[in-house]
């Protein structure tokens, strides 16, 4: 009977957890799938799902018309360079207030997440006009500077969760071993703490990749990552959805990929501490 | 005689190296359709002639004003020509963030371009963006639908027949809605249309000392008349369509009439994304009679920002590309349905496009339209669909989601128009008119 039981719920859980799964995902289906019709398929109604002419063509538009190549690349410079540079300010920044607290680090930890409550649109004139006095409006490294400063709080705040979890009398043994701070942090923390760090660093490459407020703003012809190429596709008088799915699926396939491989450290990480 | 033609050589040869030398490379912020497509895929033309190369960044059409009115203000200098349209360039061109467009050579031809589209684009006189294409509003109607009510569709028909039409036309069992017009929130999107409309019906935005108009009859009409109708013969969930939503209904066969921009028309009744594409028929926007037609007026076109560094680059650029050459260039590679409509004189005096079966139609459009004297009443402002202040958006905008919200039955015209009234009222007074 108890077996029946579990049995039973668990049929109902993994039903429940493919429905739910198959929820959020369909909206990326269903890009996808409209990437591969014709305009006019694109907006039939009822929708056609499956059974439709399969094309490429929208694809052989999109890459005939806009340099996906450039836009990827810049992509991956200004996702990649922002997550490394927020990690390396976010370790010894998250170590030293999980483990040497001072009376203020709470509220510095409430003040740092409190700058995203501000909606960005908020600053963007100031930067906006600091980025042309510095000279690094429509450049990859403007970019990397302010998505960095725009996810920071959040690496600090993950890592800083991480850092809470180990032990603090291991890192107090490998001092009392003689080990210096900077042999402290490299060999015995960030080694115990690898998951966590994995699992930031991907989650904010993941943010980093999809930031669309500051690229749209920041930048012409020059640092345009994929996030442009994507708007660059949205017509307000014309249907062209079936390009603009194009450009999507192709602006999301990289970091699609790398999710799917990387997903175990991801939920591993994410999860981290969850249950004690 | 032999140092004469030495030194005209040495002077060629100094032209064409300077030529050589002063090659830019020009950034263009634009927009993404049918026809700005088309231009950049013909650039390598413009490159060809000049030696010019050229950028291009495509933004959605809200994202290029935010990014050009931000780019503008601070002279940020990320653009050497931008795309806007007819309501940015007299407040722009005033306050001198434009360059001029005077000094384009003689055979520009600037005289051939349509009076109402370089009124709409010229300050006190002085062209501040040369018109890429044109545009303005029609009737787009589906002929079997018509003929099945038992009607014929005018060339220039009322409100009143339309109304009726489009009551007649309506099957909702099988999802044929008689009339299908923009109801989505906008300045740009139930604000253009319901403006344009209101002018047929005598309304106004302001009067001559700028006063809000809309606890006017004649807006109380316009606006109980689009409900009405709507309710009576729209799809459902009108409120929430646009341009597009009516674009996809009227291709799917599902509209009997639509009326909106000209540049709709070439999608309408293009075989490969239209089901209706040999059913459809033009007239001009509906009156009431009264002496002014609910068409608007709208141009996009190319414009050079005071801080640029490479003028005259921008303005080879213009001259290219809004030129006669490039019009017969796009009817050379794609035919003539693919010439950008609207801007020139000369493209509807060509055999050859006038077989185009909307160029008449948009052309009587176009012509009447009058953006300095666009209702029955005289009015402090110009613009047919939008009043060309710099508050007008952000005012129509607020106004557009009143009417919106009385479209989903959500408040009555009544109660929409009141409010329309006092924050109108409000946001005039803030701004120190």
């Amino acid at each position: 009977m108890a077996r029946a039981i579990t049995t039973q719920r668990k049929i109902i859980n993994t039903t429940a957890a493919w429905t739910i799964g198959l929820l959020i995902f369909f909206p990326i289906l269903w890009t996808i799938l409209t990437s591969f019709k014709t305009e006019a398929q694109a907006i039939s109604d009822p929708p056609v799902f499956l059974a439709f002419d399969w094309t490429l063509e929208n694809y052989g538009v999109v890459l005939e018309r806009s340099n996906y190549g450039r836009f990827l690349w810049n992509s991956i410079i200004i996702a990649g360079g922002s997550t490394i540079l927020g990690i390396l300010i976010a370790v010894p920044a998250a170590w030293s207030m999980a483990f040497v607290p001072s009376k203020r680090t709470k509220d510095i930890l409430l003040w740092m997440l409190s700058t995203k409550m501000l909606p960005a649109v908020g600053v963007l004139y100031p930067i906006y006009l600091l980025f042309i006095k510095l000279g690094i409006l429509d450049t990859r490294t403007g970019l990397v500077i302010v998505i960095m400063l725009m996810n920071l709080p959040i690496i600090v705040w993950m890592l800083y969760t991480y850092f809470k979890e180990i032990p603090g009398e291991i890192l107090e043994a490998a001092r009392m071993d003689g080990a210096t701070l900077k042999e402290e942090v490299l060999h015995i923390l960030t080694p115990m703490a690898i998951p966590g760090i994995a699992s930031t660093l991907l989650l904010n490459f993941i943010l980093a990749w999809n930031e669309a407020f500051w690229t749209l703003n920041l930048t012409a012809a020059k640092a345009a990552p994929l996030t442009a190429f994507i708007a660059s596709y949205s017509s307000p008088e014309g249907l062209f959805y079936a390009k603009l799915s194009a450009a999507s699926t192709m602006a999301i396939a990289p970091i699609l990929v790398l999710g799917w491989f990387s997903q175990k450290q991801l939920v591993s990480g994410l999860t981290f501490g969850a249950v004690k | 005689m032999t140092l004469k033609v030495s030194t005209l050589l040495s002077a060629c040869a100094v032209a064409a190296l300077s030529t050589a030398a002063t090659a830019e490379t020009i950034t263009i912020a634009t927009v993404n359709n049918g026809d700005m497509i088309r231009m950049q895929g013909l650039t390598a033309d413009f490159t060809e002639k000049t030696g010019h190369e050229v950028e291009w960044v495509t933004l959605e059409e809200n994202v290029l004003r935010q990014r050009v009115t931000q780019d503008i203000a601070t002279k940020g200098g990320q653009f050497d020509i931008m795309t806007i349209g007819m309501y940015e360039t007299p407040i722009w061109g005033k306050q001198d963030w434009l360059v001029s467009l005077d000094d384009l050579p003689a055979d520009y031809d600037v005289d051939d371009i349509l009076p109402a589209m370089r009124g709409g684009l010229s300050v006190d006189g002085t062209l501040y963006a040369a018109p890429f294409y044109g545009e303005s509003s029609m009737i787009m109607y589906r002929t079997d639908l018509m003929e099945k009510a038992g009607l014929e569709m005018p060339d220039a028909p009322t409100w009143e027949f339309v109304a009726d039409a489009a009551r007649k036309m309506t099957d909702k069992d099988n999802e044929i809605y008689g009339i299908c017009l923009r109801g989505k929130a906008g300045w740009g999107e139930n604000m253009a249309f319901l403006t344009a409309t209101s002018n047929a019906f005598g309304a106004r935005w302001f009067d001559e000392d700028w006063k809000a108009q809309f606890d006017s009859d004649a807006w109380n009409e316009t606006l109980n008349f689009y409900i009405g109708l709507m309710n009576d013969a729209g799809p459902p969930g009108a409120s929430t369509n646009g341009f597009n939503e009516n674009l996809s209904l009227f291709q799917q066969g599902k509209c009997g009439m639509w009326i909106d921009a000209t540049v709709a028309a070439s999608f309408v009744t293009n075989p490969d994304d239209s089901t209706v594409a040999d059913k459809v028929g033009f007239a001009l926007a509906p009156d009431t009679g009264k002496g002014k037609r609910g068409n608007w007026l709208w141009a996009w076109a190319l414009a050079i920002p005071a801080g640029t560094q490479k003028v005259d680059a921008a303005k080879e650029f213009i001259n290219w590309a809004t030129s006669k050459d490039y019009l017969a260039l796009v009817a050379e590679n794609e035919g003539w349905a693919s010439v950008p409509p609207g801007t020139r004189t000369s493209l509807y005096e060509n055999p050859d496009y006038a077989a185009v079966p909307f160029a008449k139609m948009t052309l009587e459009s176009i012509l009447s339209a009058d953006p300095t004297n666009p209702t029955v009443d005289p009015v402090p402002y110009i613009g047919v669909q939008f009043v060309a202040i710099p508050e007008f958006a952000g005012i129509a905008s607020q106004v557009g989601q009143e009417f919106s919200a009385a479209l989903a039955g959500q408040q009555t015209a009544e109660e929409a128009l009141e409010k329309a009234q006092a924050l109108v009222t409000e946001e005039m007074e803030a701004a120190g008119y």
